[in-house]
């Protein structure tokens, strides 16, 4: 606990109840829609804080991070569909894969010095292998798609993952706050300091004695199987995967635009820019309906308007400036506080 | 047995020898200069030390195990700190964690390596500026941070290159005393140097280097005389 809480300035933890217990309370006064897009908020919430482990924290830019979605939605898919598996017990061998894979992708390319925009096109390429490879993969379906089965349920399954909207939400709660509390943990662990002298610096964080190698490959895996976990939720929510979907590099930008947004190696940027994206990219299609105006890919010209606006105006972010506005940047300067 | 034993190094870089056939010791407890012109191989030869490069050939040895051809963490590890000419600060964290990370080196936890961090800024006259972002710290400051950094690993031996550059005269008086201080309580320096008020307070012998080679070594009174060393890089008027 005191290492949780040490150096936390009260009024943050006030706003950061006060979060949480709004949180907790929405989907009682919330409507069906707008549970779900909270659902999606919090689904970019947890995925962005988990990126933001390797490239936010470690410096290594990932640009294939669907790659992870789409193993964790898979597995978990394929062992729950075919063998009867529970979600629960099936995400082990999900964290398990995403994290080898994560750890191949690691050791290629820190092994032979492959790093900067040339280990962001490695990442890409293996993201695109998956897609292709899955493609044709008939096993689960192949392009044709991999379907979980849909009924009307009348209670909750939380046991298979099988259930109301509502049960998602607070499951997908409960991860992004556990995602949070790690990510914060984590920052002021020895392994932490290390990941931001290697992404500061790697001679120098190499010259204090940190083995970078190492140190890179921990950041990798772990963000790597955490991401999976997430694809696990996609899967059991939208009860669809197909490759060209689940793998497309287009969902591997849109998993990194809200860390961006909100700000690359902060805790808080990856929740506020999933609230501020998704928020904004939804009112705005509501708006669009009302005025009766059909525009397809609005949404992605918006993103690319924000993503502009921020790189032009804030280029550390929301949250940096945003934290300073709340009054609550009484720590020790460190990035990611 | 000397605590830092090279003989015999050389490193060339595609054809240009940087260094050649170098064989220096640095005895435990001393502090041993390392000048030379612009390009004599000063750098490089700290670089073989330190792991950057692995010498082409010759021995590297610590405490009489060999060191040369090991990774940097891995000499860090068996007691070399060192700082660099060009300084590399964690730009985006404080003061304070830059040290913390190099703490973090020899401690057995964070908060130990927070407390050493704040023994070692305070050494350095640092600890009113811990929370400050590194960026924001003026080039004198930058160097002190190297070196602070560099101290916080606990090492035997510290290599410091060029950390008096850029200092104004009470700024390198200050320096120098510190490191007198710590060379009292037992840590060995071996320092490469332009600022000459420096080295000859500081070192009890020096080694020069010139296009690669050692040329001479000596006192530092010793060295102020040599023919070879005015000609190539004191001047003449330093006669």
């Amino acid at each position: 606990m005191n290492l949780l809480l040490e150096g936390v300035p009260r009024s943050a933890l006030i706003l950061l109840a006060l979060f949480f217990a709004a949180l907790i309370a929405a989907p009682m006064v919330l409507n069906d829609y707008l549970i779900v897009v909270l659902i999606t908020i919090l689904y970019f919430a947890y995925a962005g804080q988990c990126w933001n482990i390797m490239m936010g924290f470690a410096g290594q830019l990932s640009l294939g991070h669907a790659l992870y979605i789409g193993l964790g939605a898979y597995v978990t898919a394929a062992l729950y569909v075919k063998f009867g598996v529970s979600p629960w017990i099936g995400l082990l061998p999900a964290l398990v894969i995403a994290g080898a894979v994560g750890a191949v992708i690691g050791f290629l390319a820190f092994r032979f010095g492959v790093s900067g925009v040339y280990f962001a096109i490695l990442t890409i390429a293996f993201a695109e292998f998956a897609r292709i490879g899955f493609d044709h993969f008939p096993w689960v379906g192949g392009a044709a798609g991999y379907f979980l089965p849909v009924a009307n349920y009348t209670q909750n399954d939380f046991f298979n993952l099988r259930g109301s909207q509502t049960m998602f939400y607070y499951i997908l709660l409960a991860m992004t706050v556990l995602a949070f509390v790690l990510c914060h943990l984590l920052l002021r662990s020895r392994a932490g300091y290390y990941w931001l002298a290697i992404r500061e610096s790697p001679e120098a964080a190499e010259a204090l004695g940190i083995n970078i190698f190492r140190y890179k490959m921990y950041a990798v895996v772990l963000s790597a199987a955490l991401t999976s976990l997430g694809g696990v939720i996609f899967a059991f929510f939208y009860n669809n995967l197909f490759p060209e979907q689940v793998f497309h590099i287009s969902r591997s930008i849109e998993l990194i635009l809200g860390p961006i947004i909100g700000g690359i190696g902060t805790l808080f940027g990856p929740v506020v820019g999933a609230f501020l994206l998704t928020g904004l990219a939804e009112g705005l299609r509501e708006v669009m309906l009302r005025l009766g105006i059909d525009l397809p890919g609005v949404k992605q010209v918006f993103y690319g308007i924000c993503l502009l606006c921020v790189v032009m105006f804030l280029p550390e972010g929301v949250w940096p400036p945003l934290k300073k506005k709340l009054g609550l940047d009484r720590d020790t300067g460190k990035k990611g506080s | 047995m000397a605590l830092l034993e090279v003989s015999g190094i050389s490193k060339s870089f595609s054809g240009l020898k940087a260094v050649q056939n170098v064989s220096f010791e640095v005895p435990e407890g001393k502090i041993v200069g390392l000048i030379g012109p612009n390009g004599a191989g000063k750098t490089t030869c700290f670089n073989m030390i330190a792991g950057v490069y692995k010498p082409d050939t010759g021995t590297v040895m610590l405490n009489g195990a060999r060191i040369d051809g090991r990774r940097p963490d891995e000499i860090c590890k068996a007691g070399i700190g060192r700082t660099f000419q060009i300084v590399k600060p964690f730009a985006g964290l404080s003061v304070l964690d830059n040290v913390v990370v190099g703490a973090l080196n020899a401690a057995a936890s964070v908060s130990e390596a927070r407390q050493k961090a704040d023994e070692v800024l305070e050494i350095l006259g640092l600890a009113s500026k811990r929370l400050q972002a590194a960026s924001t710290l003026t080039l004198p400051d930058r160097k002190r941070l190297e070196v602070a950094r560099a101290l916080a690993t606990r090492p035997k031996l510290l290599l410091l290159d060029e950390v008096m550059a850029g200092l104004r005269p009470t700024e390198i008086d200050q320096m120098v005393r510190v490191l007198l201080d710590l060379n009292k309580r037992g840590l060995t320096i071996l320092l490469i140097e332009h600022v000459m008020r420096a080295v000859m307070a500081l070192s009890g012998n020096v080694i020069v280097l010139h296009h690669g080679e050692l040329i001479s070594r000596g006192t530092p009174d010793q060295i102020a005389k040599d023919p070879k060393v005015l000609e190539c890089y004191l001047g003449e008027e330093a006669l």
